[in-house]
């Protein structure tokens, strides 16, 4: 029974990572930029789980606190990204920022 | 299973039968059953992003589906890992998914309306975005 639930595990963690390959394809064929930045966060949400399962596959537990740190790490990344393309500099002050209307091409 | 069934044709009463083997494979499959509908979840929103014609319904695909795929999937994790600092860890990395997927999926939405990125309307034909606020 431990193998088998080990081999399942291995299997979950393989669909993560063929799911994360498709990200990356959105990624490099998003017509815009949010196209982009909606595949990385993506991208983010399923490295944390595939980290999640495969420390369950090798039977080390260190990698959930890496999971934890990544999770907060994507969400600050992408508002940081979209903070930056919104007002063109990150140390804009948000009550004075006015809104860019430059399209969504990238 | 075999055990049990072994021990009830060996002619033993009721009370003696060996339910040692039960409980795991609940567990187990409790658990295999929560990962593996977390892993339909978020293969379909993936296939989702990658086929949907519109950034906002590729939006939708992508925060519907991660959210759910993945706490379905960290709740598989949990009972597999049992009452541990393990569950605890999987409990915060679901807890700040939780709260943080949705806020990212509406900020990106925020952006691209506020940009000027227009959703994709009418009769399955995508029209220009430029054009759709010269009509009236």
């Amino acid at each position: 029974m431990e193998h088998f639930m080990a081999y399942a595990n291995l299997g979950a963690a393989f669909f993560l990572l063929i799911s994360m390959a498709m990200m990356i394809g959105r990624l490099l064929l998003g017509p815009t930029l949010y196209d982009r930045l909606l595949a990385v966060n993506s991208f983010g949400t399923k490295t944390v789980l595939f980290l999640c399962v495969f420390c369950f596959v090798i039977d080390r537990p260190d990698g959930v606190d890496i999971a934890l740190l990544y999770s907060l790490m994507n969400f600050i990344a992408t508002i940081a990204v979209l903070k930056f393309f919104r007002y063109r500099a990150l140390d804009v002050s948000l009550a004075d920022a006015h809104i860019t209307r430059d399209g969504g091409e990238s | 299973m075999s055990v049990i069934f072994a021990a009830a044709e060996a002619g033993n009463t009721a009370s003696q039968v060996d339910w040692s083997g039960l409980l795991p494979l609940i567990i187990n499959g409790a658990s295999i059953t929560s990962i593996f509908a977390g892993l339909f979840f978020v293969l379909g929103g993936t296939l989702g992003v990658l086929r949907l014609p519109d950034f906002f319904t590729r939006l939708h695909a992508a925060g519907m589906t991660d959210t759910l795929g993945a706490e379905l999937i960290l709740l598989g994790l949990m009972i597999q890992a049992g009452p541990s600092q393990m569950t605890l860890k999987l409990l915060l990395v679901g807890l700040f998914l939780f709260m943080t997927s949705p806020t990212a999926t509406h900020a990106i939405a925020n952006a691209a309306y506020q940009a000027g990125l227009k959703p994709m309307l009418g009769n399955y034909k995508a029209p220009d975005p430029s054009d759709i606020g010269k009509e009236t």
